[in-house]
């Protein structure tokens, strides 16, 4: 009666439990099924029909995302008729707007002329932005797709580039709704929507309003969940290519969450910052501070000698001065008062060993117990 | 965090962030949960939209998350006790109340109950403000959930009443048996990355690390053998907010601040400077020549987060891996070196070869840090307390009993806020935060754009103060209380209420701290942030 029930990939079989997708029940089994549209933990929408397999008995090619495994179906990932399908999704994609990496030929006689004012507005005649981090291009590749069969599709609507974090280019947007699902689904600020119908359609945030005047509170999750070119961080286009920066995963500096980032290093300069997908406790989700407040790491008015007092102003000193200076007054002050005429103000901004170490410099060195921090402030 | 300490015996936040999802009723009170702790509010806001959990607000002002809401209770500045306690007296009156979780886990609960007796829903609303039936409504919807959170923030702790609130609020969840569950808990949210972790790591003046008292004797012993000194202090020190008046009488000569800026955050700031100059010797130790920092003898100059190694402990005591990403600039060192080569050149020789060291040092003496190692916490994090490498962490806290045993019931009665509007201050003020700032802006006020979106301070009002005072809408103004004055610019919103203002206190240039009352909670020596008198005048 119990019996587990199987689901046949590519002919092995696979327990799975109620509900799991074909292409859940795939991924926990290492098998590679393509996707676009998808973006784990919201709801399948099935837009991009990249992620199409054969399922036995069933008469059109089904999305793997949208799909439950049941009992015995046999699925076919990369059957002749599903690549067959799949490259005509691609090139579609490819099709739908400004898609001029080396997957498609980029002649300017390809382009319309909107286009091509939207690629000087922004200097962009050249490459994609995203060019080599790309989802679309990574599929055209692997499934060797040009982009030359179908005419491309004119771009309706101009670039949105007047607010400080991100770049909305409506030319290279493959209408996915991966950044609907990251906003409304996963941040649940509800700030961005489809608009608009058919032909016309168009990702539009309170109305078609610019970003900054709409609910959007720049957390970037769609810029994260954009497989493609359309939603750039703005410092980072044209700016940073991807393989050229090193990721340093690490943990958050502001409030208390403790999000889990990777630093993206470029000649020693962090340059952008995303979430790590898949970790505790943020899951890759990051507040508009996490994401875009990392400027003040490399701020020209960071300290970089000590200062010491001299005639009332603060000059520039050398750290064996200084720090000789601060051991011989403490201890003139602890010898002349006592321990306990001296505080120490630790922080809730640097890091366990260093508290610890402030706590043992109050302690074992002043031997004072007059330590705190603004916990209460 | 005291008053969780009293009633439970630990003061962290109960359960995890990915709990909170887990629950079927979810109270959210004072914390500006969207704006401060955007990434864990998705979490709030997920588990509403997608779940279908309930979510109750209790918060002076309308802020954001109490558009998701299925009940907003507004009460006035500083009347949480009352509200909390009304909520409990219908809980009680109802039969609502987790009768074998109070029998069993607690102390204290008939006390409790005759203090409540008066907290009838009428008297509750004559205090705090809030409509009888809408005490009823969230008392019964919190105590119909069978897996119940409570969310609470600076918005209950910044109050001479803030362990108060906060026992309260631990009142209502033991009545409730809410706690030792998945999805349940008091859970305080810390606004610091590292506020737990400075806590945990004896950056406290009663406590070494991990929570053991500086008076107790084995404790001293065990700290005496492994920093190999004796005749350690035996007598509590001084709070942050004892240290300022201390230095104004004289009796504390030198202070060492790391990286804290008191000269914006500290309140009644005009007072704080006064305190601080007259100290006979001030050493900082920033990234910044912050305000703090340029009143100091000397300003060491150290590494920011993304350029040094080590743990920080997030609000849900999950002990996590901080990595170097790129270089300091110019000489900056890290601050545990700076304070090792002051103590060095005192006479005790402190030295380590990497973070690590030092934190299997403190592993060593801090028993819920006791089987924590940099191996363990590579991928993921640890939740304390985890006393053996082999201890899986404690995501949620008080499963079958608490760490003293059984819970303390407090009896607790309403007092007011220490101030009072009057005919000459009528309006009441609280201060926060805005979400594209953090704290005093050291940080955030280095990168353009966050400055573009929340370019400085202002004023936020409700339609109906502007109208009553006869301002517009970004008209700049006056805001003077009893301490101090500030200038800025009217933001009618629809989240401000009649008859109480908001202000940020990020900006220097008219801090919000200036305003602010020093009157401490007696307990905790918090001060009363949320709640002050004011009065606005148009700026001539």
């Amino acid at each position: 009666m119990d019996k587990q029930q199987l689901v046949v990939i590519n002919g092995n079989e696979y327990p799975f439990s109620p509900g799991e997708t074909i292409l859940e029940v795939a991924r926990r089994n290492s098998i590679e099924i393509p996707t676009l549209c998808h973006l784990k933990g919201t709801t399948p929408t099935g837009a991009c029909r990249v992620c199409v397999v054969e399922v036995e008995g069933a008469r059109t090619l089904l999305a793997s995302c949208a799909t439950p495994a049941a009992n015995n179906m046999i699925v076919k990932t990369e059957s002749p008729r599903v690549v067959t399908s799949r490259k005509l999704a691609i090139e579609l994609l490819l099709s739908s707007g400004n898609h001029n990496c080396a997957a498609r030929a980029s002649e300017g006689k390809d382009w319309t002329e909107f286009q091509l004012n939207v690629g000087k507005d922004d200097d962009s005649e050249e490459l994609c932005p995203v060019w080599g981090n790309c989802e679309l291009q990574n599929l055209a590749y692997k499934y060797q797709v040009k982009g030359e069969k179908f005419p491309i599709t004119e771009t309706k609507y101009p670039m949105e580039t007047v607010n400080p974090f991100i770049v909305r280019d409506f030319s290279r947007c493959i209408l996915c709704g991966r950044c609907v699902q990251a906003c409304n689904e996963v941040q649940v600020n509800n700030a961005i929507s489809f608009g608009n119908r058919g032909a016309a359609t168009k990702i539009v945030a309170s109305g078609d309003r610019p970003l900054k005047d709409s609910d959007c509170v720049f957390c970037g999750e769609c810029v994260q969940a954009c497989p493609v070119g359309a939603l750039v961080e703005k410092d980072t286009r044209y700016r940073v290519r991807h393989w050229e920066t090193e990721k340093v995963r690490t943990t958050c500096s502001y409030c208390g969450v403790g999000c889990q980032l990777e630093l993206h290093v470029q000649d020693d300069k962090i340059v952008k910052v995303t979430g790590v997908e898949d970790a505790k406790p943020n899951y890759g989700s990051l507040c508009v501070k996490g994401r875009f407040g990392f400027n003040f790491v490399s701020s020209p008015e960071r300290l970089t000698k000590p200062l010491i007092r001299k005639n009332g102003e603060l000059q520039e000193s050398e750290w064996e001065e200084a720090l000789d200076l601060v051991a011989k007054n403490l201890k003139d002050i602890k010898m002349e008062h006592g321990a306990d005429s001296i505080g120490v103000l630790t922080s809730a901004r640097i890091t366990n060993e260093e508290n610890y170490i402030a706590n043992k410099f109050a302690r074992a060195v002043i031997k004072t117990n007059n330590i705190d921090h603004c916990a209460r402030l | 965090m005291a008053g969780l300490a009293a009633a439970f015996g630990s003061g962290a936040m109960t359960n995890t962030i990915a709990d909170i999802g887990e629950a079927d009723v979810i109270l959210i009170t004072g914390s500006n949960t969207t704006e401060n702790h955007p990434v864990l509010s998705t979490v709030v806001k997920r588990a509403v939209k997608n779940k279908g959990a309930k979510l109750i607000v209790v918060d002076p002002r309308k802020i954001k998350i109490a558009g998701f809401a299925h009940q907003y209770l507004r009460p006035n500045l500083g009347s949480d006790v009352a509200w909390i306690n009304g909520l409990m007296h219908v809980i009680i009156k109802e039969d609502l109340y987790d009768k074998a979780f109070v029998e069993e886990r607690t102390v204290d609960f008939s006390s409790m109950k005759e203090i409540l007796e008066k907290y009838t829903p009428k008297y509750t609303e004559e205090v705090t403000g809030i409509p009888a039936q809408q005490i009823i409504d969230a008392a019964r919807m919190y105590a119909g959930a069978e897996r119940g959170s409570i969310l609470y923030c600076m918005g209950i702790t910044q109050h001479t009443t803030g362990t108060d609130n906060v026992k309260s609020l631990a009142n209502l969840a033991m009545l409730c048996g809410n706690l030792g569950i998945r999805g349940g808990g008091v859970n305080p949210l810390r606004g610091q990355n590292n506020v737990q972790g400075a806590c945990d790591m004896g950056g406290l003046p009663n406590v070494f690390t991990g929570y053991q008292p500086v008076n107790n004797e084995d404790a001293i012993k065990k700290m005496e053998t492994a920093w190999g000194v004796t005749d350690l202090n035996k007598k509590v020190g001084l709070k942050v907010t004892e240290m300022l008046p201390k230095a104004h009488d004289g009796e504390l000569k030198a202070l060492y601040i790391i990286g804290e800026n008191p000269m914006v955050s500290d309140p009644d700031l005009n007072h704080a400077e006064d305190c601080l100059s007259r100290l006979e010797f001030m050493v900082v130790q920033d990234i910044f020549l912050t305000e703090t920092a340029k009143m100091a003898d000397v300003v060491l100059p150290s590494r920011c987060f993304a350029e040094k190694e080590g743990t920080f402990s997030n609000t849900e005591r999950r002990v996590q891996r901080v990595r170097k990403a790129v270089n300091p600039p110019g000489g900056a060192k890290d601050d545990w070196k700076i304070t090792c080569e002051i103590g060095t050149r005192m006479g005790y020789a402190m030295a380590y070869t990497d973070s690590e060291a030092i934190f299997n040092e403190l592993a060593k003496v801090t028993p819920s840090y006791g089987g924590i190692t940099y191996d363990r916490i590579e991928e993921e994090g640890l939740h304390w307390p985890c006393p053996t490498t082999d201890h899986p962490g404690t995501p949620v806290l008080h499963i079958g009993k608490f760490p003293i045993g059984r819970g303390n019931f407090h009896s607790i009665d309403y007092i007011p806020p220490a101030e009072q509007v009057d005919d000459e201050y009528p309006l009441y003020l609280t201060t926060g935060r805005v979400i594209y700032h953090y704290h005093t802006g050291t940080m955030t006020m280095k990168t353009d754009g966050l400055n573009e979106q929340a370019p400085g301070c202002f004023v936020e009002i409700s339609a109906g103060d502007v109208a009553k005072y006869n301002l517009y809408d970004g008209e700049a103004v006056i805001v003077s209380s009893r301490r101090g004055l500030l200038k800025a610019e009217i933001k009618v919103s629809s989240k401000a209420v009649d008859g109480s203002i908001f202000i940020p206190f990020h900006f220097a240039r008219a801090a919000a701290n200036k305003l602010t009352n020093a009157a401490l909670d007696p307990v905790s020596g918090i001060p009363e942030y949320k709640v002050c008198a004011v009065k606005i005048e148009k700026a001539a």
